[in-house]
């Protein structure tokens, strides 16, 4: 790892301090959000993809086992020749789309995991199924420990992750970065690895953007001025270079924190330590343990007092 | 404080709306059967883009809140010292135990890979930052917490039972199969009627403590009820999605559960034939608008505090729909402002009603009406969805119906006076 330099340096104190002020001790430091730019991704420049598909296809080749990936047919296709998904779906985990505006103004967009650096999908997953490599930065699903309660649909962002509605034991299907596949046997994702164009990088996040940098600087005017995922949400692994607006390509507008900061901060403060829910047990216990004893009393005087009780 | 508070109320089981109930019930679980054998989307309209439906967004997100009648009466009794409303806690927990138990059976109906449900017992699976996690061991734990509470009921019966039914039962598949009854059955009811008159005043001794588990748990779950949404920062209108969700949800399920606990009183006096308890439903009553005021309160420093308030009254789609919950709660708590009208069964019926209705519908908005996942999505229940909600709900009155004509449940009718009223109101029905 390069030396860290002084805003790293920084951004650790501010952390540490940060951590100490929450008062969680130790264990939050892993709890600070840090982009680690040591982990592995992927830049998609919309400017250099033909449409082809290659990459979705080569997905579904790759990946199959993981899964069960099958092939969509589409409404017009009766013979059942072409896989045609209109969308991700529980048997489609990259997707191209076409974006028109006008016959001048167009641009393809891939779709696929965001890999983002502080997922919500794993935040919010009761029983550790959706998990974050911390040396690889991939996020990956775990269907051995999946209870199917689509939380992780819920939290995204990006409607990345998706469910297997029409089988009666469904899964959840997501980009996986080739984790158990092509990455394995060849060092580089199966999209990537078939793109023909060089639309699609696989790197290690510091390289891509500086990649992305560069090609911003030297070609002014192709781009819009911004690299997609750099920040959103905390900043994700998957970037995007384009010339149409981001918007208009089905890319949410995000805030650069990221919503699982939020809501565990909230959560963590009602739960520091699981201190609230004993101190307000034992002074439950407490007050109610008084009043029975206080009407247990009160019973026995009115009990000796007069004999019209509720027994007739 | 004894048992003696309560009774079993006195008759026939199989009434015309015993036959209603059980057919909706049959129809809503052959449903389900469908949904397991040919996957959730066979049954629903849910979609990737609205992965919660009707079932989490009214079976669980709603249902819990409606069965908060047994955790806002054990505040009352408990913890504000007002004892005389004991006798109205059974049947309180009885609604509760079933609302949360069939709030978790819709889970299981729900999510998609219900054999893995075991994970939430390995240490190592447990994700803490998750509110789904907090839900879902509460939600169990309190479930349990209401099977032990209404457990006294049970004994009670099981000590001074004769096995009536059983015997009958025996010596008509005796009469028809020719099986003989097992030989040392007496013997082993016996142990039975022993165990539990054992088992009933230790039970008793601890009960208390189960009872302040009964209040903290709902206290836990119903705040992360809220906390689940919280994460979903750019789908949740603005108008529902802040950080004092779970403080929302939390004060509103207890005005609701006071609400729900009128409600199920009148209803179940009406239905039972019973006089109304006017004076424990209008002290109760009391409570109800003092939530509801710092409810609204909390509501609209919110929404001024993140500057939403135009929004709130842009009278768009998403605006009507606040207006509408803000509206149904604000209303309620004005009448029952008023002492004379908590006086009067019918003012007391409506403005709970309104009230219950208004909290609901805030749970409606934020989970489904507010949630907007992108262009694109739609979402309404199909017809096969509601009618297992609808199935649910139908055994879970069905069950109250049944349990309290077997068990002692409903208040004890203390003078003859009330009995006599009570057997004329039934001669007349």
């Amino acid at each position: 790892m390069a030396k860290p330099s002084r805003r790293q340096f920084l951004k650790l104190m501010g952390a540490t301090g940060a951590a100490l002020m929450v008062g969680r001790g130790g264990a939050s430091a892993s709890e600070v959000h840090q982009v680690n730019n040591e982990t592995i991704g992927m830049l998609y420049d919309a400017t250099k993809c033909v449409g082809c598909k290659a990459c979705m296809s080569a997905c579904k080749r790759v990946n199959s086992d993981y899964g069960s990936l099958s092939y969509e047919q589409a409404k017009f296709d009766k013979d059942g020749l072409w896989d045609a998904p209109e969308d991700l779906s529980g048997s489609t985990r990259t997707l191209i789309k076409l974006f028109k505006e006008s016959e001048k103004k167009w641009s393809y967009v891939k779709y696929s995991c965001m890999h983002c650096q502080k997922p919500s999908c794993v935040s919010v997953c009761p029983v550790s199924a959706m998990t974050r490599d911390p040396l690889t930065g991939t996020v990956d699903y775990n269907k051995n420990a999946c209870i199917g309660c689509r939380y992780c649909q819920i939290a995204c962002a990006f409607n990345i992750p998706k469910f297997q509605w029409e089988k009666a034991l469904p899964q959840i299907v997501k980009c996986d970065l080739c984790k158990n596949t092509n990455l394995v046997k060849k060092g580089i994702t199966a999209c990537a690895e078939t793109c023909p164009t060089g639309a699609i990088l696989f790197g290690k996040r510091k390289d891509l953007l500086a990649e992305a940098k560069k090609r911003l600087a030297e070609n002014p005017g192709t781009y819009q001025d911004h690299i997609y995922g750099e920040k959103e949400v905390g900043g994700a692994n998957h970037l995007y270079l384009s010339g149409m607006e981001f918007s208009k390509l089905g890319l949410p507008v995000l805030k650069d924190e990221a919503p699982a900061e939020f809501s565990e901060k909230i959560q963590h403060t009602i739960y520091k330590g699981f201190i609230a829910p004993v101190a307000l047990y034992s002074t439950l216990c407490f007050v109610a343990l008084k009043n029975m004893k206080g009407h247990s009393e009160a019973d026995k005087k009115h009990g000796e007092q007069s004999d019209h009780g509720e027994k007739q | 404080m004894g048992h003696d508070e309560y009774q079993t109320h006195d008759a026939k089981i199989l009434t015309p709306s015993f036959i209603v109930l059980l057919t909706l019930t049959l129809i809503g679980f052959a449903l389900i059967a469908v949904r397991f054998i040919k996957g959730i989307g066979a049954v629903t309209n849910m979609s990737d883009g609205y992965p919660w439906g009707i079932w989490i967004t009214y079976d669980v997100a709603t249902g819990t809140a409606i069965a908060c009648g047994g955790y806002a009466m054990a505040i009352l009794i408990y913890i504000r010292n007002r004892m005389h409303y004991h006798p109205m806690i059974r049947s309180a927990v009885l609604t509760s135990m079933f609302g949360y138990g069939l709030a978790g059976f819709s889970v299981m109906v729900d999510v998609g890979r219900p054999w893995n449900a075991y994970n939430f017992f390995i240490p190592s699976k447990w994700q803490a930052n998750s509110a789904m996690f907090e839900v879902a061991l509460c939600v169990m734990a309190y479930t349990t917490v209401l099977l032990l509470e209404f457990l006294p009921a049970v004994l009670t019966t099981l000590e001074k039972t004769e096995w009536k039914t059983l015997q009958f039962f025996m010596e008509r598949l005796h009469h028809y199969t020719g099986i003989n009854r097992p030989e040392r059955m007496e013997e082993r009811l016996e142990a039975v009627k022993d165990l539990a008159a054992w088992l009933k005043p230790r039970l008793d001794k601890v009960l208390i403590f189960i009872i302040v588990l009964g209040i903290t748990l709902p206290t836990m779950h119903q705040s992360s009820l809220g906390s689940l949404l919280l994460i979903a920062s750019t789908k949740l209108h603005p108008l529902w999605h802040t950080g004092f969700l779970p403080l929302l949800f939390l004060i509103n399920c207890m005005f609701i559960g006071y609400s729900i606990a009128i409600l199920e009183s009148v209803i179940s006096c009406y239905a039972f034939k019973r006089p109304y308890e006017t004076k424990e439903l209008s002290g109760m009553a009391r409570i109800i608008p003092l939530l509801t005021v710092i409810w609204l309160c909390v509501v609209i420093g919110d929404l001024a505090w993140r500057g939403q308030l135009r929004t709130a009254l842009s009278f768009d789609f998403y605006s009507c729909f606040f207006l509408l919950e803000f509206c149904l709660v604000a209303g309620g708590s004005l009448l029952m402002f008023s002492g004379k009208k908590r006086e009067s069964i019918r003012w007391l019926f409506a403005s709970a009603a309104l009230i219950v209705l208004g909290g609901a519908l805030y749970r409606f908005n934020v989970y489904l009406i507010g949630f907007n996942p992108g262009k694109g999505w739609h979402y309404f229940p199909a017809l096969a969805e509601l009618m297992i909600t609808v199935g649910i709900v139908a055994f879970e009155i069905l069950g109250y119906q049944v349990l309290v004509k077997i068990l002692p449940v409903l208040p004890k009718l203390h003078t003859r006076q009330q009995t006599d009223v009570a057997h004329g109101l039934a001669e007349k029905a």
